[in-house]
């Protein structure tokens, strides 16, 4: 039925001048492939689903193992496959600092969050800071950061997917992107509405070992291309580029200013700190029996995005070796479709082996995003039905029906949202919007989490003053940074209302959400409740009574 | 290892072992033997976490503001930059694997020791 809704498409827009339109029916056999495959997974793991621990946290009898997929295949994204691919075709080495962020930031997750948060929390991250905190107000904040967060990530998964289609299926009318886009938006409201978590997990799953296998594929064609050589990868990358040496030192897209310097510092606190605060990667730890496995999820996790990361080198700077700059840029503007791009040059331009790559590579894309915009979206419906429907609107009266119901209604609306606000983000480099998508949850969650894991004094306004606080103020600095208006590249390049001189609010907010937290708490009038703190420390890090 | 800790009071919960009331929960806080297994947790994840982060954030000052160096040729096209980039790569691989033997052999025991006897199961 979805691959008819794109027939219907195909035959109304005329062929786009890209090398791939005739062999645009392999790649949609091998994507509706895909479709049929996780549709089936999803109904079978709906029948299973009867409890509210069902949907929100797939029953728990995930092992660390597949969790550790699962958790990789929600946090390797369009950004990581696309994104990353194409930041380092077109600037190079700058463009590998993602992928070092993405990979690093893992640590304050194992270290500091997963265990805790498995001990004390059910279902959400509102469940972890409301535990010492009125319940309430916190879970309001808990709901609409997680929400915001989860609205900026699926934004830059719906620009992939645009990208994506007008690249591959040829489809440049708008109608047809908006078509795809909500496509791609309905598909994900069946996964969440009838797998829920379960449904969602075996998605993940399915679609890490497809991008881990895809990804391999291209790196050891890459490697086979220079002999094993990555020091001549590097040299004809450096060479093809037109940049020189230049390509493979940092400083080609962030190093002209001292302003675009600065940049790249807040680019960087941004992706180390984003990750633990990250609602769709928090409630992956509560799919485990017990934190020991959320640990194991963790250290596969990390084996398995650093492997991929590592491959991104390949990926990227095979695609500035073997493609002309000016091709990657005509395609988009941002470089989103190098890695499209790079298979259809390994197989060769004009040979069956070519657009056989380039479907294959193209449909695991596709995959990728119909995974994480899933993920995505269960996180913040599940937000939305625990925290604030059940336990704010409802008062705890809400019955498990009902919540898991009112769960279902959000993911119909935050589907249609993130339809609509697909279109807006096409020409921006979807790393880059990822990137604003980690600044807010690292200014607005990891402040609060942390806090409320460890500082005993932490109170309900700190609580309040670091979420809101750190939230607005990242939200703001990008509203009025070059990101959304005044440059060429901006989401809306005709209007200029931008003062704010960085693309990534992180160097700001991100200290203003942990100041404000503290602020709050030592300005607070009520005192922490040390006994509801004694309850959650022993719980975070025993394990005791963890359901 | 502190095992003189008083035993959590078991008072008031014989029927159901698997809820400690919030005065089991203070007495634990303030054990002896909670104080350690915070002290091992604690003492081995904050300081990991100040020395990765200023490490990683000494890598993005190095290429922010030495990129005369970081573009120092090392062997063939591989320069300092690079070296450094890997060695992220390299060092987060090492302290999660530190981390999970040190979770398993110091925190797992203890954890492990107060939850059973606190959920009534020792």
């Amino acid at each position: 039925m979805n691959s008819a809704v794109a027939q219907v498409q195909l035959a109304q827009v005329p062929l786009a001048a890209g090398e791939a339109s005739e062999h645009r029916p392999l790649i949609i056999t091998l994507f509706a492939l895909f479709v049929v495959a996780t549709l089936f997974i999803t109904v079978w793991a709906g029948r299973q689903t009867k409890d509210a621990a069902d949907f929100y946290a797939g029953g728990r009898q995930f092992t660390g193992f597949q969790n550790g997929l699962a958790v990789s295949g929600d946090y390797m994204s369009a950004a990581s496959f696309l994104g990353i691919a194409g930041a380092i075709a077109l600037f190079g080495y700058d463009g590998f600092l993602y992928s070092i962020g993405f990979l690093v930031a893992w640590l304050v997750a194992l270290l500091l969050v997963a265990e805790p948060l498995r001990n004390s929390g059910r279902y959400t991250m509102g469940d972890v800071l409301a535990y010492r905190m009125r319940q309430r107000p916190v879970r309001t904040a808990a709901g609409t950061s997680t929400i915001v967060v989860s609205i900026f990530y699926l934004l830059a998964q719906m620009a992939g997917a645009g990208v994506l289609v007008s690249l591959l299926l040829g489809i440049t009318s708008d109608a047809g992107k908006v078509a795809i886009v909500a496509l791609v938006g309905v598909l994900m409201i069946v996964y969440v509405t009838i797998g829920g978590m379960k449904g969602t997990t075996w998605v993940q799953m399915v679609k890490a070992v497809l991008l881990i296998g895809g990804t391999l594929l291209i790196t050891f064609l890459v490697l086979l291309k220079f002999n094993f050589n990555v020091s001549d990868l590097l040299g004809s990358a450096a060479e093809n580029s037109g940049k020189g040496a230049a390509f493979l030192e940092p400083g080609l897209k962030y190093g002209a200013t001292a302003t675009s310097k600065l940049d790249f510092l807040s680019l960087g606190i941004a992706l180390v700190l984003g990750t633990a605060g990250l609602p769709h990667i928090l409630i992956r730890f509560y799919t485990v029996p017990t934190a020991k496995a959320a640990r194991k999820s963790v250290i596969w996790a990390i084996g398995i995005i650093g492997g991929f990361y590592l491959m991104t080198i390949a990926l990227g700077f095979g695609a500035a070796a073997l493609i002309k700059p000016d091709e990657i840029i005509a395609s988009n503007k941002a470089g989103n479709t190098a890695a499209p791009l790079l298979a259809l040059h390994l197989g060769g331009v004009d040979s069956a082996w070519g657009a056989i790559l380039l479907a294959t590579i193209s449909a695991v894309a596709f995959a990728t995003i119909l995974a994480v915009v899933a993920g995505l979206t269960l996180a913040s419906s599940s937000s939305f039905a625990h925290d604030i429907y059940a336990n704010v609107i409802r008062k705890g009266q809400a019955t498990e029906k009902e919540e898991v119901n009112a769960a279902r209604y959000a993911t119909v609306a935050i589907g249609v949202v993130s339809i609509g606000l697909g279109a807006l983000a096409r020409d921006l480099n979807v790393a880059g919007l990822v990137a604003l998508a980690f600044a807010v949850a690292a200014s607005a969650n990891l402040p609060t989490i942390l806090y409320s894991l460890f500082w005993k004094r932490f109170t309900t306004q700190g609580a309040l003053w670091s979420i809101y606080g750190g939230l607005t103020t990242a939200v703001v600095l990008v509203l009025f940074s070059p990101v959304v208006s005044g440059k060429p590249t901006s989401m809306f390049p005709d209007a200029d209302f931008h003062w704010f001189p960085l693309e990534n609010p992180g160097i700001i907010s991100i200290p203003v959400g942990f100041l404000l937290g503290w602020l709050g708490t030592v300005l607070s009038k009520e005192a922490a409740d040390s006994a509801k703190y004694a309850e959650l420390e022993v719980r975070s890090l025993t394990g005791t009574g963890a359901h | 290892m502190a095992t003189d800790a008083p035993p959590p009071s078991k008072g008031g919960q014989a029927t159901s072992p698997a809820t400690p009331s919030t005065e089991d929960f203070i007495e634990v806080q303030e054990s002896a033997e909670f104080g350690e297994l915070r002290r091992s947790y604690r003492s081995f994840a904050f300081p990991l976490t100040v020395a990765f982060i200023t490490w990683y954030l000494l890598y993005v000052l190095l290429s922010n503001y030495a990129g005369g160096f970081m573009g120092t040729k090392l062997f063939g096209n591989i320069n300092v930059a690079f070296v450094l980039g890997l060695a992220q790569f390299l060092t987060t691989f090492l302290i999660a694997w530190w981390y999970a033997r040190h979770a398993a052999a110091k925190l797992d025991p203890q954890a492990e020791a107060i939850k059973s006897r606190m959920e009534g199961g020792a």
